[in-house]
């Protein structure tokens, strides 16, 4: 079976400034989506993100490699056809309302009156904006276009769905509702694509990962193989101790009024911690394990290069 | 369907530019100041009436056809728009297309709307309907429409301003070309001759499309020089369209 989308050795270079000088912002990318996976594309600011999916949606020209999408050139309408795209900080014809601006988009599909009504409904509801379907984009906060904005990328009911920082500007409630939506995208066959900088939300609904660094992949892979479940350290917060005669079993982070805030490396010293609070007859109010985070694995992988 | 729907989108956005609604009320303003024109003047009043009202349909339309034109294309990549519609099952040849439409639509609206206001101007003065101003409007039209593909052309790999300069420049060129056959005629040297006639074939002549004086004096014109007005005009637009397509398939949108 084909895959959802697979990018061989993508090589992408712009010629910048007034005396036009090479740069190369791609340096031959490689990589696969399989069909109904959760795809989480990470790297710093300008990184090559955003070039590669230009590349994938044929805005751009890539000087060299191939991409595919289900197995066609991603020139072809039919790949076309069968993707979804929302752009980071859309910005959208703001003198209609988010029916006209669905319907607009429904008819570069070809989409009939009926179902394309349908479609509009659904489409609206899904993102939670049916209450506001005859209201002009110019009224939208950021978070309401970027609901739009997913909406229209849906319109064709897509088997692939690209989102460029689809969380950005969104309030935690409609960072998490989008994350449903995700997950439910996930649910219902489709595969998505998408790059973020909020790694928690990478973490929690991706299935695979690929890190880019100066325009090459230096990391891919299922998240379970990248995010280990290493305990990187224990956070303790005790009271009724003095912090020096903590010295010496953990880092002491902070003192606020008689609460110590201690981290704790080793983790036989635990047990000593524990003991010493029992014998002084202090109280443990914390007591939490820290694991690797795909943060710290990300800023590992970027600091490293 | 695509096409259409991306005129649509162009014809909307375009009537809602205040650039339009000004050219059009200096366009108005002016064919009915012809009229205090006309009683200023000796002579015949009404060719004055004539004169400066084809004029004024004339030179407003052209202004609307480059400010519009060449910001319309330029405003989608600007703002991004133009992301999420190549995104789509659109071929760059089909948006091109529809965008040209879009604006040729809502010239054809200006266009009408400044004719209904000079016939009207010129009925009060006559109290009749000279069918002859209508030949003229329709060749001014076709010259508008020629115009809008030089102004989308430009607009595809230029700023607005620039391109707006570039679009004038072809539209001062496309009326002063003719003169380039008097050149030929007094060129001495057979190289010079040569390399005027290739200007004068490159250069477009919109004097193809000038019919104003003929409508004014009612004069006749052979039907054979209508008919190769218009496919000198269909052919030229062709050109350019397809000139502004071959450039665009090919640009990065960066």
């Amino acid at each position: 079976m084909a895959r959802a989308l697979e990018i061989k050795d993508l090589k992408k270079s712009f010629r910048l400034g007034f005396i036009p000088r090479s740069r190369e912002i791609l340096k031959g990318i490689s990589l696969a989506v399989e069909e109904g996976e959760i795809f989480g594309y990470l790297g710093p600011n300008g990184a090559g993100k955003t070039t590669t999916i230009k590349c994938i949606l044929g805005l751009i020209f890539p000087d060299a490699g191939s991409i595919e999408i289900f197995g066609q050139s991603n020139f072809s309408h039919k790949a076309r056809a069968s993707l979804g795209f929302l752009p980071e900080n859309p910005y959208f014809y703001d003198y209609l309302t988010a029916s006209e601006f669905l319907g607009f988009y429904a008819d570069l599909f070809g989409l009939e009156r009926g179902q394309k009504q349908a479609r509009i409904s659904s489409l609206l509801g899904l993102v939670g904006l049916d209450q506001a379907a005859g209201l002009q984009l110019r009224k939208f906060s950021r978070g309401m276009l970027q609901r739009v904005g997913l909406a229209q990328a849906l319109i064709n009911d897509p088997k692939l769905v690209i989102l460029d920082e689809p969380l950005g500007g969104m309030d935690p409630i409609g960072r998490k509702e989008l994350r449903d939506i995700i997950v439910r995208f996930k649910d219902e066959g489709k595969t998505v694509f998408f790059t973020s900088h909020i790694l928690q939300d990478i973490e929690m609904i991706c299935d695979h990962v690929a890190m880019i660094v100066g325009g090459k992949v230096v990391r891919q892979g299922p998240l379970q193989d990248i995010v280990s479940e290493k305990v990187l350290f224990t956070e303790i917060t005790i009271s009724g101790i003095s912090p020096e005669e903590l010295a010496g079993l953990g880092q002491e982070v902070a003192v606020k009024a008689d609460r110590v805030f201690l981290r704790v490396y080793d983790e036989e010293r635990i047990e000593d911690v524990l003991r010493l609070t029992a014998a002084r007859k202090g109280r443990i109010h914390n007591l939490s394990c820290r694991t690797e985070t795909l943060e710290d694995i990300f800023v590992e992988t970027v600091t490293k290069k | 369907m695509k096409i259409g729907a991306i005129a649509g989108i162009t014809f909307k956005e375009a009537k809602r530019d205040r650039i339009l609604y000004l050219l059009f009320f200096f366009g108005a303003a002016s064919i009915v100041f012809s009229r205090v024109l006309a009683i200023l003047t000796v002579g015949d009043r009404v060719k004055i009436i004539k004169d400066v009202g084809l004029a004024s349909i004339n030179i407003f339309g052209v202004l609307m056809a480059v400010l519009i034109g060449t910001s319309l294309v330029y405003k989608e990549i600007d703002k991004k728009t133009i992301f999420t519609l190549l995104a789509k099952p659109l071929h760059r040849a089909q948006f091109i297309l529809g965008k040209f439409l879009g604006l040729v639509l809502i010239l054809f609206v200006m266009t009408a709307a400044m004719s209904a206001i000079f016939l009207a101007v010129v009925y009060l003065h006559v109290f009749m309907i000279d069918w002859k101003l209508l030949v003229a409007i329709t060749y001014i039209f076709i010259e508008l429409v020629l115009i809008t593909a030089v102004a989308v052309l430009f607009s595809t790999f230029s700023t607005p301003i620039l391109s707006s300069i570039f679009s004038l420049a072809f539209y001062l060129i496309g009326h002063l070309s003719w003169s380039m056959e008097l050149l030929i005629q007094k060129a001495r040297s057979p190289l010079t001759r040569g390399f005027l006639r290739f200007l004068y074939l490159a250069l477009p002549d919109l004097e193809n499309f000038n019919f104003k004086t003929e409508a004014v004096h009612g004069l006749a014109i052979p039907s054979s020089i209508y008919a190769w007005s218009v496919l000198y005009g269909i052919c030229y637009t062709a050109f350019l369209l397809g000139l502004a397509v071959l450039i665009f398939r090919r640009r990065d949108f960066v």
